[in-house]
């Protein structure tokens, strides 16, 4: 599948050209640094972060030796990978609550960025954990911005403070301290208007709403497609009212959200959460592996994988695992990981989960549930025998099967073939039967060709 | 003032950057090497032109100094400018249908500035004298329906729109009636923020779209895609998505009275030059609109010429 625009996919070209050689020569980094480069521009990481991280990468693998289980392109990878968690793991992810009792909790950023939202998910975050929050909108600009809080947080049991009628953000912020103070509640978060900070005016008000509700954490909500310009945006607001941490929304799409890792850079201030859809409840606690993963574009494999694990039936799969540790991966097995595969739900939607797939190739790729089905339909025209021993298949076995099976040759060919990629790789992973090295068992989805990393 | 100069007004804050960044190239002598023209690609990576829509401007400015044999800095500034604003194409202006109805939809991901450009064209055609209709199909998110309706307030343009939750194909088809009944010559459309690689939403846009062609055969309907201008590279994926699904006819880039200098636009029309952009958004008031310039646009990324 040439759907993966992945660093690995980027650089399986060059491993192609070292193959047989024992080390990586000046001039395979080079090739394979220039990739790097460009895979982290098209993840919007800031270019100062991609030059230093480059010259980082570089320094480590200067005359690396390749090493016998990873290809030298996996190897980059996994340096690369590193050096990217490395900077991601910046700092205190928790949300810090003041040892007074009253936390404030101020949300700012740019116009549509998710604060309104996001000062919804936290309010119930909050709640859950057994606080007493209280919201309040001091948005005075956007029309019905109030009013969308208000909504969001009906729901959940929230209080909202807010003054329609009043245009003075300041004295509304003041007046929400006041009455959450009078509630005794325990947490106020304040949600700000949207603003550039090259406004001037409005970056004086949040000045001014800063030095009245004193807030404990100061957090910047950003938007995972945000581009270039994350890092200025961060350090002007950092300027201005201070940060202490940052939140990135809208993760449920295809971002790969380099910004994430050019703020860590360039402000060494802490991910608190991310939002991943529009509905309050989804937010999710930050992990920079995952987040390195989705910026390299190998996808959020993890969640696929805890999704597939969801569904997969957990003594099947430790059969599976077993046969396969013994080298006995039959298409009898890969008949019932399309049936696991199936229980999980549309294959498009799956693929399309994962971000850095080209959502294009992916339209014209017959990843397609039918093929799925046809796939299943050839095992299950095989005998018992066949499916056991593939090695029995000759020519007109094949024949009969794509005519029971009601499909084609090319078919039936196309699947054998993709059985014993499947077997192999899943060798490789699992370190069974193979003189390779064991590998974390971080693995491929069984059945649909494996994911790189 | 007139419309060009608004339009340069709003990208004054701006424009700082590159060409800050263009004078700190301390150009030596007023000629580029090699070098600086690097760094001068460099900072339109850094300006969100993405790599191949920078090297395809590079190799433009560097094809014309070995051609004409100068790399004087002002030659390489207009260069840069030019190659930009061909990539950019001719101005091309939103056209309506003089003698039939205008439907136009507006689609893009969440907080790309839908709902505040459907009030700043339903103020502007209204302010032309054309009779405007708003139809709230943002049914989904909180108080999207209320957001509208202020703007409604402002334009005086009246608003249809169902509760809460509703289908918002159902909205869309009262409002082509109603805009049939009043004779409305402008229906203004503004549908709910999704992210283009979500299936089920994407569908649902394409339903919309099918309704508007059955309901009105005979209107002119143009989908317009909202772009925020502080977007990266994903802006690439969102324009295709969109497409594919809701047929876009232009583009509409917002937000850039703010910290970006939208570079992005020059990406998009490098890779999918078949998309327009007609409009641009420079703040959040209801004026705050303006037709997209690419000439000026492409000149903002530059310095001023130095005074003597
Ligand atoms: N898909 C997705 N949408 C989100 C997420 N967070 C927020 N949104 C949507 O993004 C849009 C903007 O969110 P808001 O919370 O209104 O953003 P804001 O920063 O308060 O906007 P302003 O107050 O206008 O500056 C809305 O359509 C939200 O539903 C997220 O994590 N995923
Ligand atoms: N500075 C600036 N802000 C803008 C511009 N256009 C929209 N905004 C602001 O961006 C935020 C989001 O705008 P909306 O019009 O609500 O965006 P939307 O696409 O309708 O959002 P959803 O419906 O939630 O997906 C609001 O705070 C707007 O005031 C612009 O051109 N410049
Ligand atoms: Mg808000
Ligand atoms: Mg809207």
């Amino acid at each position: 599948m040439a759907l993966f625009e992945s660093l690995t996919g980027r650089l399986q070209a060059i491993t192609e050209r070292m193959r047989g050689r024992t080390r990586v020569t000046e001039q395979d980094l080079k090739a394979m640094t220039r990739e790097i480069r460009l895979a982290l521009l098209e993840a919007d990481v800031n270019y100062q972060v991609v030059r230093d991280l480059v010259a980082d990468i570089n320094e480590r693998c200067a005359g690396m030796e390749v090493m016998e289980s990873l290809t030298p392109g996996q190897q980059v990878v996994k340096y690369v990978h590193e050096a990217i968690v490395d900077l991601l793991s910046i700092g205190n992810n928790k949300l810090a609550l003041s040892p007074s009792g009253f936390t404030v909790i101020m949300l700012y950023g740019l116009q549509g960025s998710g604060k309104t939202t996001m000062a919804a998910k936290l309010a119930r975050h909050l709640k859950e954990t057994g606080r007493r929050p209280l919201l309040t909108s001091v948005d005075v600009h956007r029309p019905a911005a109030a009013l969308q809080l208000e909504i969001l947080a009906q729901p959940l049991g929230v209080e909202v403070y807010s003054e329609p009628q009043n245009r003075d953000a300041v004295e509304i912020a003041r007046n929400a301290v006041a009455r959450a103070r009078y509630l005794m509640r325990d947490v106020l978060i304040v949600d700000t208007a949207g603003r550039m900070t090259v406004d001037n005016e409005l970056m004086d008000e949040l000045k001014a709403i800063a030095a009245v509700v004193k807030p404990t954490q100061k957090l910047l909500i950003v938007d995972a497609m945000i581009g270039q310009e994350a890092v200025n945006i961060a350090l002007a607001f950092d300027q201005a009212v201070g940060l202490d941490g940052y939140i990135m929304t809208k993760l449920d799409g295809d971002a790969r959200g380099g910004a994430a890792l050019s703020i860590a850079k360039m402000t060494g201030k802490p991910i608190k959460f991310i939002g991943t859809g529009e509905r309050v409840e989804d937010i999710e606690a930050y992990d920079p592996e995952r987040m390195a993963s989705r910026i390299l574009g190998m996808g959020d494999v993890l969640s696929l994988i805890e999704k597939a694990s969801r569904h997969l039936d957990e003594k099947k799969a430790q059969q599976t695992l077993e046969r396969l540790q013994k080298n006995q991966f039959s298409l009898q097995d890969m008949l019932e990981q399309f049936e696991q595969v199936q229980k999980m739900g549309s294959l498009r939607d799956l693929v399309g989960m994962i971000p850095g797939v080209n959502q294009k190739k992916l339209a014209e790729t017959d990843v397609d549930d039918s093929i799925v089905d046809r796939n299943m339909a050839i095992i299950r025209s095989m005998t018992p025998r066949e499916r056991e021993n593939p090695k029995l298949l000759n020519a007109s076995r094949r024949r009969r099967i794509a005519l029971g099976s009601g499909t084609t040759v090319q078919q039936v060919n196309q699947l054998v073939n993709q059985y014993e990629q499947t077997a192999r790789m899943m060798r490789s992973f699992t370190g069974g039967g193979s003189k390779r090295g064991r590998r974390r068992g971080r693995g491929g989805l069984p059945g649909m060709g494996g994911f790189p990393f | 003032m007139s419309l060009l100069n608004r339009f340069r007004k709003g990208l004054e804050k701006t424009r700082n950057f590159i060409s800050e960044g263009i004078r700190q190239l301390q150009v030596a002598l007023g000629h580029y090497d090699e070098e600086m023209l690097d760094e001068l690609e460099m900072l339109l990576v850094q300006a969100d032109l993405g790599v191949p829509a920078a090297t395809q401007v590079m190799d433009r400015v560097r094809a014309a100094i070995r051609s004409e044999r100068n790399d004087r800095e002002d030659f390489v500034h207009a260069r840069l400018a030019a190659a930009v604003q061909e990539i950019l194409g001719p101005k091309r202006e939103l056209r309506l249908a003089p003698d039939r109805l205008n439907i136009l939809l507006l689609v893009g991901v969440n907080g790309s500035g839908k709902t505040t450009t459907a009030g700043k064209l339903a103020l502007r055609y209204g302010r032309e004298g054309k009779r405007v209709l708003l139809a709230a199909a943002d049914t989904f998110r909180a108080a999207a329906i209320e957001q509208l309706e202020v703007w409604s307030e402002r334009s005086g343009a009246p608003m249809i729109r169902h509760a809460t939750g509703a289908d918002p194909a159902a909205v869309v088809f009262d409002a082509i009636s109603a805009a049939r009944a009043r004779s409305a010559d402008v229906l203004i459309v503004d549908t709910a923020g999704r992210l283009q690689t979500k299936q089920n939403l994407m569908a649902e846009l394409a339903k919309i779209r099918r309704i508007i062609g059955r309901e009105a055969p005979d209107a002119l309907c143009q989908t317009l895609l909202t772009l925020d201008a502080t977007t990266g590279q994903n802006a690439l994926s969102q324009a295709r998505l969109f497409s594919e699904a809701a047929e876009v006819n232009g583009l509409i880039l917002t937000k850039l009275d703010g910290n970006s200098k939208g570079g992005i636009a020059v990406a998009v029309a490098w890779t999918l030059p078949e998309i327009p952009i007609l409009l641009a958004g420079l703040g959040e008031g209801a004026e705050d609109l303006m037709d997209f310039d690419p000439e000026a646009f492409a000149r903002s990324l530059l310095p001023e010429p130095r005074n003597g």
